[in-house]
Order: structure tokens, then sequence, then C-alpha cells
């Protein structure tokens, strides 16, 4: 039974043309609403458009949406983890932030030197998101609690936990800005010089966020656990019924879900900031979800969607030299979520007629045919 | 406030007009060809944030005013970005010629370190953050501690019990100009008046300013000890404050903005008066010293001579002590008290 949350989360797949005609709709519809909004606001489309054009072909622009576009990926994948088995991990954000807050109090305080020290960040982070999204997991097992208010609400423990451990034990004040200690110069994660025209690196965890795209596919499509997990997420009942243990995958889920988490502040951490401070970035996980919809939890797909998040919430700065408010730039992420998922579903029923149509077709056949003889 | 604001500024650019008159070299100096064309980034919030943003707005919607040609670009942070977001943002101002920027709060002084460097003949202003410093950067910062020391003053004036109390956000380097200030100025008038000192969290923690409970409970300890006068310096926790002394019966004073305007409602009566950090004038004046070429760098300290600092009269609760006030303020501004910064 195909159902709508099927076809959102991705489940179901499109074949042949219909898997071009669907992001394709999707794009046009996404540039014929923002354009109409740009206009209601007294703002040249065609101007905005090409000023974006201009400002994603830079090598210098390319290089900074690829060091966004890399935390935004690793979010989504958090995110798609839980999505692929009916779990709404919404905590990602809190597991994330509770993850490099801890990793970067232990990394400042350098108990082992160089790259131990980057190893240890990145273990403490994975193993701490891992944590703390199993508390969702167990609740959801044990007491029934629906995982997508258990997460929230954690989040905000997370919030106040973080704000805590920075002020109470990690934080360093430099000028106004509290933050942990930060990283000494030999655990700095060596950014790569990928794009030509440009000083600017792009960050080192680029290449750790490729291959969880990879085992991500490998261990959803190549392995027992993986067609557990989807099986689970098709159908629950069916899982059972084949012998799987519904509660261990919920809270294995969770647990992987919130360790790929713990690593979304990483980039960030060893490659940009070295500290945890009022700075750090926030809300990743949420923009994760928004990721891992556009995408449909499809390890490429994502990757183009967090490529295309990245770019747009790196030109604000640029529309907004245009004298067009940065609002606009939200405006644009939230049609284009709808637009792939509007498209697509729209692909979908026009299949589910066709297929309809060309069943009653061949049905309907062998009946016309004697009919016609009978006329004749 | 509007007329009060527009004199103000009025006066501050005559003062600097008369100022850039008297030197010499700055009147031999050419005058400068082109228009300013200023560059402005703001912190979360933004235009209309009602608070810290608003008010450096309204220091350069006075300038555009003010001085003829002048084109502003403003950029706004979206919350939660990354921090070479920042960075990018003041390069993108200064890559497409702008110049003067001005950066309305201390989470750009990373990106000012990175950037004025690469820029070397464009100017850049940080509010609040005197840490970042180049030979093209201006921080413009507040004698926080003179304004402070009419708030001492007011309170010592004004309490009947001889008691008055100070609540503070966290007792970091930045809050503790303000307690020093106000302690000098309740010593000056009145030495046998008792100050109550309270501090929200330790000096690394900020969340002190965001902990309305907290302070209200501080704020009920003092009251009920027989303070009636109590001075916050506790941000968003100041609400706590004006709760308690409503519920007392007693009075608060408000900082930074006029709070008995800007406050709940149900709250400005019990505010004595606020002290006034007005950034709108501070931004106002760099604007006019890149404008005729005075711009220094280095930190430049707005105090109650520059009209940098100041208090407020909403309510008219402190209408009958006003001419003392005024006096104590021109004899500050004139050297003849001293108030330390601590």
């Amino acid at each position: 039974m195909n159902g709508f949350l099927d076809r959102v989360l991705g489940r179901v797949k499109l074949g042949g043309w219909l898997a071009v005609v669907a992001p394709l709709i999707a794009v046009v519809f996404a540039v014929l609403i923002t354009s109409v909004v740009l206009l209601a606001a007294g703002k040249d489309p065609v101007l905005a458009f090409t000023t974006l054009a201009d400002y994603g072909t830079q090598p210098r622009s390319m290089a900074m949406i690829l060091n966004t576009g890399v935390m935004y990926y690793i979010s989504a994948l958090a995110v798609a983890v839980g999505f692929r088995m009916n779990l709404f991990n919404i905590g990602v954000d809190g597991q994330y932030r509770l993850a490099a807050v801890i990793a970067a109090g232990l990394g400042g305080a350098a108990v082992v030197p160089g790259v131990l020290n980057i190893v240890l960040v990145i273990v403490v982070a994975v193993v701490v998101g891992a944590l703390w999204a199993a508390i969702a997991g167990l609740l959801r097992v044990y007491r029934g609690v629906s995982e997508v208010i258990s997460t929230i609400m954690l989040n905000a423990i997370a919030t106040g936990l973080g704000s805590w451990l920075v002020s109470e034990h990690f934080g360093v004040l430099t000028g106004n800005d509290l933050g942990t200690r930060p990283i000494p110069d030999d655990a700095h994660m060596p950014g790569i010089p990928l794009i030509a025209g440009t000083p600017v690196l792009v960050n080192g965890f680029i290449v750790v966020a490729v291959l969880l795209g990879i085992a991500y596919w490998v261990v959803l499509n190549r392995t027992r656990f993986g067609f557990e997990l989807r099986a689970t997420g098709k159908s629950e009942s069916a899982a059972v019924a084949s012998g799987v243990s519904v509660k261990k995958m919920i809270v294995v889920t969770m647990v992987m879900s919130g360790a790929v988490a713990g690593l979304i502040g990483m980039p960030e951490l060893l490659g940009a900031s070295y500290k945890y401070s009022n700075n750090f970035p926030a809300g990743l996980g949420f923009t994760g979800i928004a990721i891992a919809l556009l995408g449909r939890n499809n390890p490429v797909g994502m990757a183009v969607g967090a490529l295309l998040w990245s770019f747009l919430d790196n030109s604000s700065n640029q529309l907004q030299l245009l004298d067009i408010s940065k609002e606009i730039v939200q405006i644009m992420q939230g049609v284009v979520v709808l637009s792939v998922i509007i498209a697509y579903e729209l692909v979908h029923r026009y299949r589910i007629v066709a297929e309809q149509r060309r069943v009653s077709r061949e049905l309907a056949a062998p009946q016309e045919a004697p009919k016609a003889e009978a006329a004749a | 406030m509007r007329a009060f604001r527009t004199v103000m500024a009025g006066a501050v650019a005559v003062a600097v007009t008369a100022a850039a008159g008297c030197g010499g070299e700055v009147s031999t100096a050419t005058p400068r060809t082109r228009p300013l064309q200023v560059g402005l980034v703001y912190d979360i919030g933004g235009r209309g944030d009602q608070s810290y943003n608003d008010a450096a707005a309204a220091g350069v919607d006075e300038a555009k005013r003010n001085l003829k040609g002048m084109r502003v670009r403003e950029v706004e942070a979206a919350p939660g970005e990354p921090a070479a977001r920042k960075v990018e943002r003041v390069r993108a101002l200064a890559q497409a010629g702008y110049d003067p920027i001005i950066a309305v709060g201390y989470s750009y002084a990373p990106a000012l370190a990175r950037i004025a460097p690469r820029f070397p003949k464009t100017r850049f202003a940080i509010v609040d953050e005197p840490t970042v410093s180049g030979p093209n950067i201006t921080n413009l910062l507040f004698a926080s501690e003179e304004g402070s020391f009419l708030m001492g003053a007011v309170a010592a004036m004004k309490s009947r019990t001889g008691d008055v109390g100070f609540v503070g956000g966290n007792p970091s380097p930045l809050v503790r100009k303000f307690e020093v200030g106000y302690v000098q100025g309740v010593k000056h008038v009145n030495p046998r008046v008792r100050i109550r000192i309270a501090y929200l969290t330790g000096p690394h923690d900020l969340s002190g300013f965001d902990r309305p409970d907290k302070a209200e409970k501080a704020a009920r300890r003092m009251y009920r000890a027989g303070a009636d006068v109590v001075y916050q310096v506790a941000g968003a926790s100041g609400a706590g404050v004006f709760r308690a002394a409503k519920d007392a019966g007693a009075w608060a004073i408000g900082v930074d903005y006029d709070q008995a305007k800007s406050a709940d409602p149900a709250v400005r009566g019990v505010i004595l008066t606020s002290m006034i950090k007005r950034i709108d004038v501070a931004v106002y004046d760099y604007l006019a010293s890149v404008a005729d070429r005075t711009v220094t760098s280095g930190p430049v300290v707005y105090d109650l001579r520059r009209g940098g600092v100041d208090y407020s009269l909403t309510g008219g609760h402190i209408d009958d002590i006003q001419p003392r006030l005024e006096q104590l303020k021109q004899e500050i501004i004139h050297s003849r008290v001293k108030v330390s910064p601590g």
C-alpha cells in the first residue's frame, strides 16, 4: 500500500522518465513562485536570479557553499536514518549541539596530542550524540513515548545542559564571547584546496561526509540490518511476522541517527571555529529535516539538497546588497521543499492513474474484440 | 524621546562641525568628493528589534538626513549562522566598495579582525567591543560608569530608607564598571547609604542576562531587607527586578534604553529613571567624523560629555531632583567630579 508518507519519504521509487520530470517540475515551480514573491516585493526577479547565478559560479563562493553544505549533508543523513524507519528524530539538533559542547571541552583540554586529539574529539561526539538519542529510543520502547515529543523536549534539555557545561566547566571569556578553550593547532582538521582559483580551503570533513553517504546507502540497501530497517518502516506488523525485533530496531536506529548527528558539529569545531561558543552554528538539525525531505532520503538527492540549501543561505549576503531582504532566502527554501513534495506527489498520482488506465485498457481489450467482430 | 533624540544628534553634529572647523589641518584637507557609502552589518534581529540594532539604525537614519548624499546598505545576520558567514558579510561589503563599514555588536569582532587588514583603505567601526584593533578600526565604547554614577546619585537622593541595591547579570569587567560607578554616585551624595550588591551568576556565565526569575528573587531579598531603590544591569533579567519592585511598592532603575517606555506596561510605573546608552549618538558621531575626515582609530569612549550615556526623565519621577542631577552631570563633564572606571 502506497501511502502519502511512503511517497514523501521516497520509499516508492519513480521509474524511467518520470524520475527526471519530478525534480524538473519542482525547480520550475520554485522559480515561478519566488519570482512572484520578488515582484510583489517590488524587486526585479531577473536581477535576483542572475546575481544568484553569478555568486554561485565564483570559486570562492563554491568553497563556502561546500563548507556549509558538508554540515547540512551530515545532518540530513542523521535525520534520514530515522525517516527510513518511520522514526522522526526531531532531536538531531540537541544531539549535535550537546555532542559538540562536550567534544569541544575535552578537545580544548588537550589530554592527548595531535591526531589522537582529533580522533578523541570525534569519538566523544559520536558517543554523546548516540547516547542522547538513545534516551528517546528507550523511552519509546519501554514507555511508549512518541520520539517526536521526547526528542523535542530533549533538545531543550540539551540547550540547558550545554550552556551549564560551558559556563561552569569549559568556559573562557574572550572579549565578550564566552566559549570553550580553543582546540590546539596540532589537532585541527586540515582543509583541502579542492577548488582552483580561490585561497579558501574546503573543509576536510567533506571526505567524511562522502564516506558517510556511501555507508548510508550500503547499510540500507546491502545489509540485513538495512533490509530489516526498511521493512520495519514499511510495515511494522509484516516485519514482526518475519522475525524482526521492532524494539531492538527502534533503539538501534535512534542510536545510529544520534551517532551521525554527533558528527554534524565536527566540521565547524575541528575545521573552522576550534571552540564551542555563542557563535557556534545552531539549528542545523532542523535544516537536516528539510534537506532529508528535499532529497527524499536518497544519498545523492540529499547531497544535491544540501548544496542547494547551502547555496541559498550563503547567497543571502549578496541578495541583501541588492536590497533584497534576507527573508527571501527563507521563502525560497520553503518553496523548494514544498515544490519537491508537491511535484513528486503529482507525478506519483499521474503514474498511478496512468497505470490504472493501462490495466483497465488491457482488461477491456479482449471484451471489445468480440464485440467488434459481432458488429462486423 | 523622538524629538529629544533629534535635538541631541543635531547638537552632536554642531559640536563635531565646530571641532572640525577649529583644527587647521582639517580645514586645509581636500573635502571628500564622493558621498559616503555606508555598510552596516547587524547581529541577529536587525532593524526593528526595538533594542540594540534599532538604536544603531536610528543613528544611521539621523546621519542620512544630515549628511548630503550618504547612502546606506544594511545587511542582517541569520539566527544560528556559522561564524564564517559573518566574515563573508563584512568582506562582501568591503569588496563592493562600502566605506565605512559599521559592525553592530561584539559577535563581529573575529570578522573585523580577519577582513580589516585586507582592506586597509576602508574604515571599520565596531560597537561595544574593545578587543579587536587595527589602524582602520574604531571601537565605539561607552562610559557606563559615568551614567551609573548619576544612577547612584538618583538612588541616594530618592531613597527614604537610606538603603539601595544593585543587581548585575554577571560580574564580568563590563558589568563591574556599572557597579563601580553606581557605588561612587551613591557615596558622593550620601556616604551613609547602605548598598546591597548581587550578581546572578558567575563571571563567565551569560545566562545571568536571561534569568528574570533569579533577578526577581535577588531583588525581593533586597527590598525585604529595607532597600527601596534597586538599579538593574542584567539585560532581559531586569524584568524580574521590575516585578519585585512593583510587589514591594518600591523603585527600580533601568538600563541601556529608556525602560519606562520599553518595559512591560504593567511595571513601567516603578521605573524611576534609566541609564541610557546612546548607540545612536555613537554611530551618528562616527559617521560625521568619517564625513569630515576627523575619524580616529582605536577606542572612542562615548561619555556624558559626548552624550553617549545619559538618563531618562520619562514618568516625571525625578523632576524634583533634576536640577541637582544636571549640576552633577556638568561637574563630571568638566572633571570637577571624578568617576573612576574601576
